[in-house]
């Protein structure tokens, strides 16, 4: 009966692909979802990437009416998640969701993957830098933050919130420059993430942390810690008392840690914008933005083109401070 | 008393209760699968906690932990194979005790002692949690150093073998350690060009290769060992009551010790274990018999492994800080169901958070029962014959490192370790330090490099800072020591070999 069911699975199968072929993507449209989709993601599980794929797989599959079963393929600094996206058929059955270290990592010289690689469906998440210092710190702003910095010795002060060349460390870099200060004025100390940098800016082991204010926030709500702006292009609505860089400094500087859903390359045009609608409704859902609110996450909307160009921009920016930070391979 | 009485209300709601009850047995199965640790049952969970109120949600976390640091045991006692890397220091002496007829003793011990371990941890939660935090935040990387640095010296400390092939093993562990990017310098190292190399050689497929897969080589090619007399196992719990009288200073400094490295974040109930069963060691009247089935290392370490999960929560109720990688998955779970973190926790949610507490010592409690229920089923695998029981080990050693990342190259670590590790072991090298060089090295040299930057270059820092000085003269004593009662003995010798010609 197995060996029945399976022939018969595999016959049904070539008669739909043969189906597709003939009718064209007309036909497929209505198709598609046939089966269950896999989500990849390149992060492990129980972790905030993992945790956003998730959200959204489940709101997917409540639109598209398939399983979306989210797959953690890990390993290789999210190397071989990533390319495991990239490297997949393009029939709408794989999806992925990809985040800001395919705009770095290409320019270390440890992938050929890029933006490129993909076909973007959406933008959903973006966290920016903030700028945090310990609470017991003289300075009331970040302009007096950036008087000093500028005061101090190249090197004198030290700031951490991620591992060397990461995007806390890259955002750092950017202020500096925009300041016109060099990349290494202040002096980076790498750290495992976010949450050892904050411990060591409370024991009192560093100057400033620049890692997102959510990742921050118990730490400022301990009175440990003070966020004294954001790099982003507005206020993040659940901090509304922390300015920008461009309200205080006059500096119009903004980076960030992005997340965002794609499809490997040469998705057919009628799938993607079929998940893409889909995804749209998600991020205005109700459930999406609790879940983000709660998570302390920035919700972000780009539609594919919107999320082309704006990776396109952000790989550009990263190239720029990798290049001046001595990061990028030559 | 309201708050106690409407945390107590949280937690007798029927779903908090089945939440414990399934996630306990859960943990339990997980933690004493080879290859699947009390890390990757909890990451596991974290879909599932979508769906459960706040209170069940972190029931959910907290039973499933610490049933599966405990259930660890049972593999390591049973079958010479930890079960999580927690257990992995007094694994030999488990199974050493199995071999002479003790396993219910064995067993016995780890879960009485786990469980006491837990409320003593959950007891330091509720009375100086913010004590306990303010301690925790005194340590720069400054006072990490020092204390991975320790942690390391503890692969020489437990060895049965010589001293001098522990720390040739524990150099291979660091070895290995160097391999990825993720070190300070964020360089690639001793990758070749392979993708699968840049994140690093990852403890679980090295800890399975090295541990359960050199075993089941090992059995291939030994023949079988005398069957166990046949008997059927006797109460667990028998002769607790003894070891509980006889080693109170050992069972109070594990708990001490479990407490103080569970809070300082980035060290978890696997260094606990580890510095737990070296102190014992090194404090007990009776060091000779460590390693040949001797409980005392175990009651002081399956204390420390357990205390270390309750005061892990520390850091990360107060500061949301992970105290260890369990916990890190914690906080985004608390987040995600409104429980953010933070000093506000205590005094404007005390109720959750009193629930927490009795959640703590609720799943401590229910451990013994379900694990005397674990222990009794498990005990089986010490009658099933051999040819039988290593196949389904070298199944599980190849699906619990795929299942976290569908990664292939996991598997193939485990091959790689296994094959190492049996080679090692045959020659005499002690598998324990390696893996502990693994675990620290990354430890040791990330805080070395970050302090150096952060200091300029100047070593001073290490030395003049209070709590760093400390750890220091503890750590060159540690060095010291042995060269020191090596050269003396050296120097008699030749004294008392020149007297009589002379």
């Amino acid at each position: 009966m197995a060996a029945f069911t399976r022939r018969g699975f595999i016959a049904v199968g070539a008669a739909a692909a043969g189906a597709g072929l003939r009718i064209g993507p007309a036909g497929a449209q209505g198709a598609y979802p046939s089966r269950p989709i896999t989500m990849i993601c390149p992060w492990g599980a129980g972790g905030g990437t993992d945790a956003t794929a998730r959200i959204v797989a489940s709101l997917l599959e409540k639109e598209l009416g398939q399983p979306v079963n989210v797959v953690n393929r890990t390993g290789g600094s999210g190397v071989v998640g990533h390319s495991a996206i990239a490297t997949a058929p393009a029939d709408g059955y794989t999806l992925g969701i990809i985040t800001v270290e395919i705009s770095m990592m290409h320019w270390q010289g440890l992938t050929d993957l890029t933006p490129a690689s993909y076909t973007p469906l959406a933008l959903m998440n973006e966290d920016p830098p903030g700028v945090q210092v310990p609470a017991s710190a003289p300075y009331k702003n970040v302009k007096e933050l950036a008087d000093a910095i500028k005061a101090a010795p190249p090197g004198k002060m030290k700031a951490s919130g991620t591992g060397q060349g990461g995007i806390w460390h890259l955002a750092l870099v950017g202020w500096l420059q925009a300041m016109g200060l060099k990349p290494d004025h202040v002096a980076w100390v790498p750290s495992n993430g976010a949450a050892p940098a904050m411990q060591d800016l409370a024991a009192g082991g560093l100057d400033i942390v620049t890692c997102s204010v959510p990742e921050a926030r118990a730490m400022i709500e301990a009175g440990k810690a003070k966020a004294l702006a954001v790099m982003a292009s507005e206020r993040n609505p659940a901090f509304p008392n922390v300015p920008t860089l461009n309200e205080e400094l006059g500096i119009n500087y903004s980076t960030g840690a992005w997340r965002g859903f794609a499809g490997p390359k040469g998705l057919p045009q009628d799938i993607a914008t079929k998940l893409t609608a889909a995804l749209k409704k998600i991020n205005e859902s109700k459930e999406f933005r609790d879940f983000m609110a709660a998570r302390g996450f920035g919700v972000k909307w780009a539609d594919a083109q919107g999320f082309a160009d704006f990776m396109a921009a952000g790989d550009k920016q990263m190239g720029e401070a990798m290049k001046a930070a001595g990061l990028a391979k030559a | 008393m309201d708050t106690l009485a409407e945390a107590i209300r949280l937690v007798a709601a029927p779903d908090v209760l089945i939440a414990i009850l399934l996630s306990s047995i859960y943990g339990l199965v997980i933690g004493s699968l080879p290859g699947l640790s009390a890390t990757m049952a909890t990451a596991l969970l974290v879909p599932v906690t979508f769906y459960l109120s706040p209170i069940a949600a972190v029931a959910t976390i907290i039973s499933a932990s610490a049933m599966a640091i405990f259930s660890g045991d049972i593999p390591g006692a049973l079958l010479r194979i930890p079960g999580t890397p927690a257990s992995a220091a007094y694994t030999d002496e488990a199974y050493a005790m199995t071999r002479k007829g003790q396993a219910e003793l064995a067993l016995g011990a780890g879960l009485w002692f786990s469980a006491i371990g837990g409320i003593v941890g959950t007891i330091s939660l509720i009375v100086m949690a913010p004590a306990l935090a303010e301690m925790a935040l005194q340590f720069s990387t400054f006072e990490y150093f020092w204390l991975a640095f320790l942690g390391l010296m503890c692969a020489t400390l437990v060895a049965r073998s010589s001293p001098v092939k522990a720390i040739a093993s524990m150099l291979i562990g660091l070895l290995i350690a160097c391999i990825g990017i993720e070190n300070p310098a964020g360089t690639p190292r001793f990758t070749f060009g392979i993708t699968d190399l840049l994140g690093g050689v990852e403890v679980i497929p090295a800890l399975v290769g090295m541990f359960a897969v050199s075993e089941v080589m090992r059995a291939m090619v030994t023949p079988d060992p005398p069957p166990m007399p046949r008997r059927k196992f006797g109460s667990i719990l028998k002769g607790q009551w003894e070891l509980t009288k006889k080693y109170v200073a050992p069972q109070v400094r594990g708990n001490i010790v479990g407490i103080i490295i569970g809070v300082l974040p980035g060290a978890g109930a696997d260094m606990a274990a580890w510095v737990s069963y070296a102190m014992s060691k090194r404090f007990s009247k009776e060091p000779e018999k460590f390693g040949t089935g001797h409980p005392e290392g175990l009651v002081e370490a399956g204390a420390s492994n357990n205390a270390s999960l309750a005061s892990g929560w520390v850091p990360s109720l107060l500061f949301g800080i992970p105290g260890d990688t369990i916990t890190a998955i914690a906080i985004g779970v608390l987040y995600m169901k409104g429980l953010n973190p933070g000093p506000t926790l205590f005094t404007e949610r005390a109720s959750s958070m009193y629930a927490l507490y009795i959640i703590f010592i609720l799943a401590n409690i229910l451990m013994i029962p379900l694990g005397i229920l674990m222990i009794r089923a498990a005990s089986h695998i010490l009658r099933a014959p051999r040819a039988a029981v290593m196949p389904v080990i070298l199944l599980c050693c190849a699906v619990g490192p795929f299942a976290t990342g569908n990664n292939l190259f996991a598997v193939m670590s485990v091959a790689f370790f296994g094959v190492l590790g049996f080679v090692l072991e045959r020659n005499g090298y002690p598998v324990a330090a390696l893996v502990l060089g693994i675990v620290m090295g990354s430890m040791v040299e990330q805080n070395f490099v970050t302090s150096l930057i952060k200091s300029d270059g100047s070593l001073l820092p290490f030395f003049d800072r209070p709590v760093a000085a400390v750890l220091a003269a503890m750590t060159i004593a540690c060095l010291v020591w042995p060269i020191g009662v090596w050269a003396h003995r050296r120097f008699f010798r030749r004294q008392a070999s020149v007297a009589p010609a002379g």
